[in-house]
């Protein structure tokens, strides 16, 4: 599972910042306390290394255990402080104290920001036979300007998820294309008029960004050293206004995804759809528990009949950081446990993730469903028949944190004031350019 | 003031030595920070070249990142969202509890230990678990109390819903404060006012309030400062709804500049910004309601 819920990700930050906000503003320079045991003060390459490696995959644990007992004189300590974008804060905050991990779970957006700040290291050297276990289309996530900076461990093309018996119950079928999607959002509205085909999601800026990349947004781009930013370009657009019908004549929900009113929509079948990450079915069962055995996944609606080109909703990369006195040794551990059949084996078991690596895709324990999804055997088939034509952005901003706020709080407040899709993009685009040439990069 | 010098020349350095933690904690903890917040909001980051910046160093950018702040439409915009939920706040909690304070302090009032404690009770909730709890109860999915027929996230109602929040968290102990005061009050007063003739009701209007004037002073201006920090409760409600935005109140700006997009400088410039307009608002506040309670005394 790539994406940690928003909703418990806010939670869990409004928690631990409850207390001194304002103390924590100013001194948070120095806020990283997290005691780093066993870090990297010990030999310079030879003998016994422990590595502290950083990721909030639930039972990730048992995979590092598989290693740490093959592995004794690389021993990987692990621990979870904190989910997603918080992580990443996280990260900044402990590479200003010198004390990040050695190795660190990130998500595919973040991973530009992380390098430009100088905190995930360059590892080229050691991943060279790594690298040739993926395609290209993979390794463009984590590869910038020939520079390998992360190994790849998932990748969550977006789809379709449906509620087989409530689609059966009101006689629809999978829509293939936007148009019978919209047509069908009506169909549910009248024929159960508290149910809704699915809900806009306003707080999760990857769910969108994900629509926009199937329809061939370009968000950024690069040539030389030189951005180019184009949020608001005509495939954006065209999304942005084709949702903006859906809000507007009530033919879906408006409310944000991962919130205890979503939940509960979910459980109960108010909400007869989810369009998500091949990772979904591990969240479903957290958000949804009565639902089980009643979803299944069919590729995204398509633009145009046929096509099966898609986005991508989270995905991460296991990286290295340029704190870690050890990164031959982290590399090492980063190409295991995201190439190594039996690690690999253990992540979809444990985490159900999909995997990045080419051979990852052909093993054996992708033969079998999902644990909330016994009624799909050929779940990871469907994933496998879309992973080829999931595209992403030529590349993600070094700013994109900025990039996200701006739609959470640009399409929120859309929708709640009747602003439009189109209007927020463009404050989206302006805000991320301002915020790009203040920190110095050049944008053309 | 006289005595409390002879008595410093006295016992030498004894009253330093009592105070010396007080000083030293707040040497700590509120004026280091506080020097590097400002220090901070003089300086920007900026990357050190070609496409993704290859690291990035810190330059001194003068008063830069203050204008960016003072020019900030989003600072604005959260100051006066800030101020619409004072306008709420404030009030309230001081209304009631001066009322609940009043009503407590009557002879006729029964159970008063139990009320006391009822009502004193969720200053004891951590804010963030309140705001919780309350979003199931304002969300529609999941409301006991009539979420699916008023939308508690509106425009202008979530002003009271997450006024609500804080309100009900306050009361508690403001009221505490006022009845504490109520309390001190000789009982010979009220005895008097009875013989020439008082009612009950003018004996609270005429006599308990004026009389507690101070404690109500005081309470306002905790619940004004308590409004100025506004973020629990709006944070914790924003993932609920599409109704709070990420830089809702200035305070939540600065938590997003700082964390979300790791821009530590230009949250330390409105830290500085705020902090300044916040001590000024209570210093102001504080002499102008102390004067006038002072004449009023007089």
């Amino acid at each position: 599972m790539s994406v940690l819920p928003r909703g418990r990700r806010g939670a869990v930050a409004a928690a631990l910042l409850a207390a001194g906000l304002l103390t924590a503003t100013a001194a948070c320079g120095g806020g990283s306390s997290d005691d780093k045991a066993g870090g990297p003060a010990t030999a310079k390459s030879k003998g016994k290394v422990t590595l502290t490696f950083w990721d909030w995959d639930p039972n990730i644990d048992k995979v590092v255990a598989k290693w740490n007992s093959s592995h004794p004189d690389i021993q990987v300590k692990l621990s979870n402080p904190a989910g997603g974008d918080q992580l990443v804060a996280k990260m900044i905050t402990a590479h200003e104290a010198k004390n990040g991990p050695d190795i660190a779970k990130v998500e595919y957006q973040s991973l530009p920001a992380l390098v430009s700040k100088g905190v995930v290291a360059d590892i080229t050297d050691y991943t060279k036979d790594t690298v040739t276990k993926y395609d290209d289309a993979t390794l463009k996530s984590t590869v910038f300007q020939g520079k390998v900076y992360g190994v790849p461990q998932d990748i969550a093309p977006l789809m379709f998820f449906y509620r087989t018996d409530l689609f059966t119950k009101y006689g629809l079928s999978v829509p293939k294309t936007w148009d019978e999607f919209a047509a069908e959002a009506k169909t549910v509205r009248s024929k159960a008029p508290s149910s809704y085909l699915t809900n806009f999601d306003a707080a999760d800026p990857g769910w969108f960004t994900g629509l926009a990349q199937q329809a061939g947004a370009n968000w950024w781009s690069t040539s030389g050293d030189t951005w180019k930013v184009d949020i608001a370009d005509a495939p954006t657009k065209k999304v942005a206004g084709y949702w903006q019908g859906l809000v507007d004549d009530g033919s879906i929900a408006k409310n944000p995804s991962f919130s205890p009113q979503w939940n509960k929509q979910m459980n109960d079948g108010t909400l007869l759809s989810w369009i998500s990450g091949a990772w979904a079915p591990a969240q479903l069962g957290g958000i949804a528990p009565a639902t089980k055995g009643k979803w299944a996944v069919a590729p995204l609606p398509a633009w145009t009949a046929g096509d099966l080109t898609t986005g991508i909703w989270g995905g991460s990369a296991t990286t290295v950081t340029t704190d870690s006195q050890h990164p031959e040794q982290a590399a090492e551990f980063a190409s295991w446990l995201n190439t190594d059949d039996a690690a690999v084996t253990e992540q979809v078991k444990q985490i159900n993730v999909y995997p990045a690596a080419t051979a990852g895709r052909s093993l054996p324990v992708l033969q079998a469903a999902p644990a909330f999804f016994p009624n799909q055997p050929d779940f990871y088939a469907e994933v496998k028949k879309v992973a080829p034509a999931a595209r992403s952005f030529p590349m993600w901003g070094p700013d994109v944190t900025v990039t996200f706020t701006g739609y959470t709080d640009g399409f929120g407040k859309a929708l709640q004031s009747g602003g439009s899709f189109t209007g927020a993009l463009d404050g989206i685009q302006s805000a991320t350019v301002a915020d790009m040439k203040k920190l110095g990069f050049t944008v053309g | 003031m006289a005595r409390t010098t002879t008595t410093g020349r006295r016992t030498g350095g004894f009253p330093y030595l009592l105070v010396l933690p007080a000083v030293l904690l707040f040497a700590a903890f509120v004026v280091a920070p506080g020097g590097y917040a400002l220090l901070l909001s003089f300086q920007r980051r900026k990357v050190n070249g070609g496409l993704l910046g290859g690291g990035t160093h810190t330059v001194f950018a003068g008063l830069a990142n203050y204008r960016d702040v003072l020019g900030d439409s989003d600072l604005w915009s959260g100051v006066l969202r800030m101020l619409a939920l004072g306008a709420v706040t404030v009030p309230a909690t001081v209304l009631f509890a001066l009322l609940f304070a009043v009503l407590l302090d009557l002879e006729r009032t029964r159970l008063k230990r139990f009320t006391r404690l009822t009502i004193f009770l969720p200053y004891a909730v951590p804010g963030v678990i309140a705001s919780l709890m309350w979003g199931f109860l304002y969300l529609p999915a999941t409301s006991p109390i009539g979420g699916d027929q008023v939308d508690f996230f509106g425009q202008v109602a979530v002003y009271f819903s997450v006024g609500n929040v804080a309100v009900w968290g306050a009361v508690g102990f403001n009221m505490i404060v006022i009845y504490t005061a109520l309390r001190a009050l000789p009982a010979e007063l009220f005895e008097s006012a009875r013989l020439d003739g008082a009612s009950e009701r003018q004996i609270v209007l005429r006599i308990k309030v004026p009389m507690v004037m101070p404690a109500v002073v005081m309470c306002t201006l905790f619940t004004v400062l308590a409004a100025l920090q506004v973020f629990n409760e709006p944070n914790t409600l924003k993932p609920l709804s599409n109704a709070v935005s990420s830089t809702w109140v200035p305070l939540m700006k600065i938590y997003d500049d700082a964390f979300g997009n790791s821009d530590i400088y230009s949250a330390a410039a409105t830290s500085v910004v705020l902090t300044a307009a916040a001590l000024t608002v209570s210093f102001v506040t504080a002499r102008i309601v102390q004067s006038r309670v002072q004449q009023e005394a007089a």
